[in-house]
């Protein structure tokens, strides 16, 4: 520090002045249309309810069987009901798998031995995309996850599903 | 830091004659509200202005939530006015925003007069002025309808019908702006709203471009 005084010219004071004035100025103006720009980040995203499938337990078998179910959709002044669909199939030791049909490689729609040619896999026809049954994906086809599988709960007897949880690719 | 870089672009492309040219210039001493406070009359226009960057800032926000749809314009407005965090006070500005501009015009439309200065050389800028007032009128009547709610509805009808008054081509104007020879409707909506936030914001820059080139080139009327 130097003992001379800073002096500060007129023309600096006025520049600070005007600057902080008009910057204030615009920072209130912009403060409310930002805020209501960004709310949509801000806003607590609902976790999805589980839905009835519309499928008993007893029914599930071994092999994986398409369940097609709506949810109840919320977005913004919009409410509709979209589709959704899983493979459904026990495993041996009666634990319910529940999977997403979205291909994890460019989200066609893969089915349950959807070519001849694969039996006990699922099969996507966009690009020959291949999964295990358990929904790990086949090293050499196209997607690098497997399938990924529905939150799920068994209430009285029916099976429930909710979000999708995507896994690791294998 | 700022000073660095507005040196690295000026050295490059030499803007500090642009922005001079702009921002420097002189206000007269009888413009000077700090030397005769009755100057405060000359501030209008600014002001006019100003309120113009809120709308036009409001409005690029309030479209981040509208839909110009007669399904679901009411309900995007009103979720906007409801669910949306500060989409009241946005929409508040806009609201208010609207007639203040108007008030404002006014104000700066009567100095003006009353002081002669739209006098030779300026009969111009007058012109242009009246323009940027027309078109300010129809910003007002087409974004009335927006909201699509009962008021808006039947203003828009009894706007139509006034524009259906003009003799000879008055129905087919009605036609035009309506986009139905009978219905006030889906189609009416999305025209109101392109001519809402395209077509006269267009031609209000345009206008106001020109008001403000001239006024520059032409400079404050003198004393009264």
């Amino acid at each position: 520090m130097s003992d001379k005084k800073q002096q500060v010219s007129r023309r600096q004071f006025l520049n600070y002045t005007l600057t902080g004035v008009g910057g204030f100025m615009a920072a209130g103006l912009l403060v409310s249309p930002i805020r209501m720009a960004i709310d949509p980040v801000l806003k607590e995203s609902s976790s999805g309810d589980l839905v009835n499938v519309g499928l008993s337990v007893d029914d599930i078998t071994s092999e994986p069987q398409r369940v097609d179910w709506t949810v109840e959709q919320v977005d913004g002044w919009y409410e509709s009901e979209p589709s959704r669909s899983a493979w459904v199939y026990k495993e041996d030791n009666g634990d319910i798998v529940a999977l997403s049909p979205i291909c994890t490689h460019l989200g066609c729609v893969v089915s349950w031995e959807g070519s001849e040619q694969y039996p006990n896999q699922f099969f996507c026809p966009c690009h020959d995309g291949r999964y295990e049954k358990d929904g790990t994906n086949v090293p050499g086809t196209p997607p690098l996850a497997p399938l990924a599988v529905y939150e799920q709960e068994v209430r009285d007897g029916m099976l429930f599903l909710g979000n999708t949880i995507s896994r690791e690719g294998a | 830091m700022l000073q660095k870089l507005y040196d690295w672009i000026d050295e490059r492309i030499d803007i500090t004659p642009i922005w001079r040219d702009i921002a420097d210039h002189e206000v007269p001493e009888h413009v000077n509200p700090a030397h005769h406070f009755s100057a405060f009359v000359y501030c209008f226009g600014g002001l006019t202005f100003f309120v113009v960057v809120i709308q036009i800032l409001s409005g690029m926000f309030l479209t981040m939530y509208y839909v110009p749809d007669i399904e679901n314009a009411w309900k995007s407005v009103y979720y906007l006015q409801t669910e949306v965090a500060h989409g009241q006070i946005v929409r508040g500005m806009h609201h208010w925003g609207a007639s203040v501009v108007i008030v404002m015009l006014l104000l700066h439309t009567l100095r003006v007069f009353f002081q002669g200065a739209y006098k030779k050389p300026r009969e111009l800028n007058w012109i242009v002025g009246v323009l940027i007032f027309f078109v300010m009128l129809g910003l007002g009547f087409t974004g009335y309808l927006l909201p699509w709610d009962n008021k808006a509805y039947f203003a828009t009808q009894v706007g139509l019908e006034i524009a259906e008054q003009v003799p000879f081509i008055g129905e087919q104007l009605k036609t035009l702006l309506a986009g139905d020879a009978n219905i006030v409707g889906a189609q009416t909506l999305t025209r109101f709203f392109a001519i809402h936030v395209f077509f006269l914001p267009a031609a209000l820059f345009g206008l106001l471009a020109a008001h403000f080139i001239l006024i520059r080139r032409q400079g404050i009327s003198g004393p009264l």
